[in-house]
């Protein structure tokens, strides 16, 4: 059970329907040199990891899998490292169940 | 939808806004329902449990119409270590009544047949709408809604906030703080499909009986949190959330909890060979009453999670919901027959009706409970789980130990963990928070 056997997020939104809305991303990422300690928490926080390290060491988002559940906002909003909206009407993701 | 004016703009289609849109349209009033997702429910995630007393104010024949999954009939607490659960199950034939209490559901099903009871009733639904802004009066008044529409601005007397948990626009209109990490759990959930005979057969039950486990203990690592395994007809719904804090301060990631939760050997053998069709991510509110924001204003009342309102303990939150969004219309009701205006002054008819509903009386009795359990989370979530555990297996293994002698090792093992104030402590903080 102590023992973090890698999962694999991509496969989870596999299962998800998504309209993604290209060119209009609901989460920015303000630009940084070193990542704050709220961004660097959302790489392990997201639940559909979206938040990751590039080369340069800084935090990136790509919103394509997000499920817009907010923790994003609410670690990272106050402190002025993301800004978070809802997508625009009709995309995001889709649930079939919920 | 330009120049025209409405009554009242519910924003949201969820439990909350469902209940307001559907109790004011059927006053007979012009009520516009904004939504962002392609269909009601499309952006709604819940567990779900529905509570038939609460939906049968609204819909009195909801049982005849509605997609309800399993009637409950029994519910089952585990306590968990790592291999282990202790368990409180309750189950009774009296749930097999013809109008039974509790159903299990599925939110973007139930939620598209709830709306469509708000637009018979006489409401207008705009789907695929996002409301960007909330529109105010050179008084400051709220007259109306900003959309990502073209030419979206809408105007009406009241806007009614049912925007859900994360309330986006109350905060950007300054009616509200954000929540905060520490007030709002983090929930994944998977929805795992068998052959309906499969469920029945490892749950015990018959026909559309249900039964839902929820489940503490090492499986949220010290965090505050719950899993939950809830039947369905032909799917089972599986989730764990704890504390954004928590896991901000722990670097858990949401899908390794749930992957070992699902792992753990009291869980896997329900869900063995089934197929994942969905995963969800939702917040949930768990700061109780203390983190009730305002609740109206000038030309606008806010219900539903947008509000906080949820019951952490008793796991109600779409109760809650439906109540806080029905009140709120009939308060609404209320000043719109006296011909009076929606103003704070007026409005403030909904928090009396809503204080003295079981809504605020609920939240009210467990308001130090939350604090509580987010401070002392190792101990009820980790040490407490662990020493049972412990406790059960030396009660029930038969090698020959005396039974005072385990006993006494029983005893040794919780003083060990947590001294004797600390057992007091705790017992005593835990009884004052539940009073």
């Amino acid at each position: 059970m102590n023992v973090e056997s890698p999962v694999r997020v991509e496969d989870k939104l596999y299962y998800n329907r998504y309209l993604v809305d290209i060119g209009h991303p609901h989460v920015k990422v303000r630009a940084h040199t070193t990542p704050s300690p709220q961004l660097l928490a959302l790489l392990k926080a997201c639940p559909a990891r979206c938040y990751e390290l590039n080369d340069d060491g800084k935090v990136e988002i790509t919103v394509d899998g997000c499920i817009e559940c907010g923790t994003c906002r609410v670690i990272a909003e106050p402190t002025g490292d993301i800004e978070w909206s809802h997508p625009r009407g009709g995309y995001g993701v889709q649930f079939k169940f919920g | 939808m330009i120049g025209e004016r409405f009554d009242a703009i519910v924003v949201g289609a969820g439990m909350a806004g469902n209940a307001a849109a559907l109790t004011m349209a059927k006053r007979g009033m012009k009520v516009l329902q904004l939504e962002r997702g392609e269909y009601p429910g499309s952006k709604n995630v819940q567990g779900a449990i529905l509570y038939a007393d609460m939906m049968e104010k609204l819909v009195p024949e909801f049982r005849e119409e509605a997609p309800l999954e399993r009637h409950l009939i029994e519910q089952r607490f585990w306590m968990m270590d790592d291999r282990s659960h202790v368990g409180m199950h309750y189950r009774s034939d009296d749930f097999n009544e013809e109008r039974p209490n509790r159903y299990t559901i599925i939110r973007a099903q139930f939620d598209k047949w709830f709306s469509s009871k708000v637009r018979e009733a006489g409401a207008t639904l705009l789907c695929e709408t996002t409301v960007t802004e909330l529109v105010r009066d050179e008084r400051e008044r709220i007259v109306g809604v900003r959309t990502d529409r073209r030419d979206g601005e809408i105007h009406a007397d009241v806007v009614v906030l049912a925007e859900g948990v994360n309330g986006l626009l109350g905060t950007r209109a300054g009616l509200r703080a954000r929540p905060r990490p520490d007030n709002v759990a983090l929930a994944v959930k998977e929805m795992h499909f068998l052959p309906r005979e499969t469920i029945e057969a490892r749950f015990n039950l018959r026909g559309d009986e249900g039964v839902v486990i929820e489940a503490a203990g090492t499986i949220s690592r010290g965090m505050t949190g719950m899993g939950f395994i809830y039947a369905n007809k032909e799917c089972i719904s599986l989730g764990i959330g704890c504390l954004v804090a928590d896991f901000q301060r722990t670097s858990q990631t949401p899908y390794g909890l749930l992957d070992q939760f699902k792992s753990h050997p009291s869980v896997a053998p329900l869900i063995a060979g089934s197929e994942v069709k969905e995963y969800s991510a939702h917040l949930i509110p768990e700061g109780g009453y203390k983190s009730i924001p305002q609740l109206y204003g000038e030309g606008w009342v806010v219900v539903g999670d947008a509000a906080q309102l949820n019951n952490a303990v008793h796991r109600e939150g779409s109760n809650l919901a439906m109540t806080s969004g029905r009140i709120a219309a009939e308060a609404i009701g209320l000043v719109k027959s006296r011909g009076e205006p929606m103003s704070a002054a007026n409005l403030s008819a909904y928090k009396k009706m809503l204080d003295d509903s079981f809504v605020i009386k609920d939240l009210k009795k467990y308001k130090d409970l939350p604090p509580l359990m987010h401070t002392q989370s190792q101990n009820f979530f980790l040490t407490y789980p662990q020493l049972i555990s412990k406790a059960m297996q030396n009660f029930v293994r038969v090698d020959g130990t005396p039974k005072a002698e385990k006993e006494k090792a029983t005893l040794k093992s919780f003083v060990r963990a947590r001294s004797w104030t600390g057992l007091f402590g705790d017992a005593c903080r835990f009884a004052r928070a539940w009073r």
